[in-house]
């Protein structure tokens, strides 16, 4: 590894992409970012001038669907931006290194940037038996702990690493958990997703690199540029929803109108992600677009809030499709019961209190007569 | 002719206060559970139009909306007015921390509920378990607005809903808090069938005229309980 690292300007420079672009690039990331236009410069200089970013990118109990969202980025500077120009000395799936090579690659980026460096991860950490994942002999928990203790920040790539997806849905059988329960004392930017869109990934390694400091993040740790706003809120359908004018079935007419998804299950109301905005494959489409209902993939506990095509989530313990609505509808019914059947009882066993209350008398009255 | 004649008196119970918060909230609550349902599950009534023609689906969501903060402020005052109210709307009341007030629930629950003894339940305002029922409803209320206004923050940049935004990163997102809130509609269902049936039941029963009671405030107590509530002794809340 060179000692001057060179600027993701120069490196895209060499693979033959324009000023031109280059600027385009930085404009589209700083208006993605939510930022003024007079940081458009700023962007610009950062690129230009800075050192690539020495980054550790990790893969835990996860599918590579982050990565694979970000190689299948159609804008050549998104996906140049995160898989070849930032100094990416250490990711499994990409490296060419293996072995004894792969292992001193990571520990040359550690060991020669402390405080520095940017550990990004893919995947959740299994803590009910740490031998679930192993690399090289040790588990992922002692890797991630060692990696970040030195580490500038984390990025939390997906909800494997955001809030422990797949893996972590019950009964989470390897007990996963995300980045942040695992680690302390280092920020941890959480990009939400299964898998975050590749615009959404490019941006907060843009804003790492041209402010040197992490993001505006949300209660939950998510940078708030591409998750302060729901899928719903920023949906092109929205107006169906506000219409009352829904899809019934994936056939009926209303599909075919466009009408809002809501009923056949659609997330997008319970969902922060930037979906409807910037999309996906190059601002092609998203779910919604495509027909299908967001199924809230950015969410903690997406799969356990299921089924999909459900409104509601089921109630664990009463069936699948039961759902609060439909217990709730039951027990007013048993409610409406109970009250007859006291009703019925009161007049049994009161009796002599609604008829013969105390002091009470006959009266002949002229009316009587 | 039957008559009935006991020594009664008319006490003063419900103030203006108290029945006014009443009768909002009874609206409040009614129009939130329908319109909640609603949005809940919308009825497919319209197809083969255009969305420009139409905002029944949002018209209904305001409904909601304007009822839940009126519903909220309503609740507040209720709050307040447990501390500035009558004997019979304190906050005491409500929450049974003392060895009577268990006493009294245990004592209801065998004449009213179970119906195994026949005595009479002295409280002139609400009896200890409707109290205690209320204190819940209470806590229903505030969680059902911590959640309601938790997902309304996201599209609201007011100050109000702001201060409910925490609620949503605790719960674990919006759709946890959606489940609860739905959960919760179904308490205040439950409550609103039991509440109304026992109001007819202690009219018919005990006939102090609790039902006109919330209307006019007046309800007819016996004299020899009221002697009784007068001598009651501080470690009791006087109800």
């Amino acid at each position: 590894m060179e000692n001057k690292q060179p600027s993701f300007y120069e490196e895209v420079k060499k693979d033959g992409i324009s000023r031109k672009d280059f600027l385009k690039f930085c404009a589209t990331t700083a208006a993605l970012l939510g930022l003024e236009s007079s940081s458009i410069g700023q962007i610009v200089k950062a690129l230009e001038t800075k050192p690539r970013l020495p980054v550790i990118w990790f893969h835990f109990q996860e599918c590579t669907c982050c990565s694979e969202s970000f190689i299948r980025a159609s804008h050549p500077i998104v996906a140049n931006i995160v898989l070849d120009k930032i100094s990416l000395d250490y990711q499994e799936t990409l490296m060419a290194a293996s072995g004894a090579q792969a292992e001193d690659a990571y520990k040359a980026v550690m060991a020669k940037f402390p405080g520095e460096y940017i550990v990004m991860v893919e995947g959740s950490i299994p803590t009910e038996n740490e031998a679930y994942c192993c690399i090289g002999g040790r588990s992922a928990k002692q890797i991630l702990e060692e990696a970040v203790a030195n580490c500038k920040a984390v990025v939390a790539w997906g909800n494997c690493a955001s809030a422990g997806c797949v893996q972590a849905a019950s009964p989470n059988p390897t007990g996963a958990k995300p980045v942040h329960k695992v680690i302390s004392g280092k920020p941890v930017i959480n990009v939400q997703g299964c898998p975050p869109i590749a615009d959404v990934m490019a941006g907060v390694v843009v804003h790492l690199l041209t402010f040197d400091r992490i993001p505006q993040l949300d209660e939950l740790s998510r940078p708030k540029a591409f998750y302060s706003r729901r899928v719903h809120d920023t949906c092109y359908r929205r107006a169906n929803f506000d219409a009352g004018l829904f899809v019934e079935s994936f056939d009926d007419e209303g599909a075919k109108r466009g009408y809002c998804l809501y009923k056949m299950g659609c997330k997008g109301p319970v969902t922060y992600n930037s979906c409807g905005i910037i999309k996906w494959n190059d601002g092609i489409s998203y779910p919604i677009q495509s027909g299908h209902p967001c199924i809230g993939c950015s969410e903690a506990g997406f799969w356990d809030n299921g089924p999909f095509y459900q409104h509601l989530p089921s109630i664990e313990g009463f069936g699948i499709e039961t759902t609060a609505d439909k217990i709730g509808l039951g027990l007013g019914v048993a409610t409406v019961v109970g009250v007859a059947a006291h009703a019925v009882v009161t007049n049994v066993r009161k009796h002599r209190e609604i008829t013969n209350a105390p002091e009470t008398t006959e009266v002949e009255t002229p009316k009587d007569k | 002719m039957r008559i009935r004649s006991v020594p009664m008196r008319e006490v003063h119970v419900w103030e203006m206060p108290v029945r006014l918060y009443h009768w909002i909230n009874a609206l409040c609550v009614t129009a939130l559970c329908i319109t909640g349902y609603v949005i809940g599950h919308p009825p497919a009534f319209m197809k083969s139009t255009e969305a420009y023609f139409n905002y029944w689906f949002g018209t209904v969501r305001f409904i909601h909306f304007v009822s839940a903060f009126l519903f909220f402020f309503n609740f507040i005052f209720r709050i307040y007015w447990g501390f500035a109210g009558n004997e019979f709307s304190r906050w005491y009341n409500f929450i049974p921390l003392k060895r009577c007030q268990w006493k009294e629930i245990i004592d209801v629950i065998k004449v009213d509920v179970l119906q195994v003894t026949h005595k009479q339940i002295d409280s002139i305002g609400h009896n200890a378990l409707a109290s205690f029922i209320y204190f819940i409803t209470f806590l229903i209320f505030l969680l059902q607005s911590l959640t309601g206004f938790g997902m309304y923050s996201a599209m609201s940049s007011s100050f109000l809903p702001k201060m409910f935004a925490w609620i949503v990163p605790f719960l674990g997102g919006d759709m946890h808090a959606r489940q609860l809130h739905h959960i919760l509609m179904w308490g205040f269902i439950l409550f609103a069938i039991v509440h109304i049936y026992l109001v007819f039941y202690h009219d018919y029963i005990e006939r102090r005229g609790v039902t006109s009671s919330m209307i006019g405030g007046w309800k007819f107590i016996e004299e020899d309980v009221i002697e009784r509530h007068d001598a009651k002794t501080e470690d009791c809340p006087k109800n």
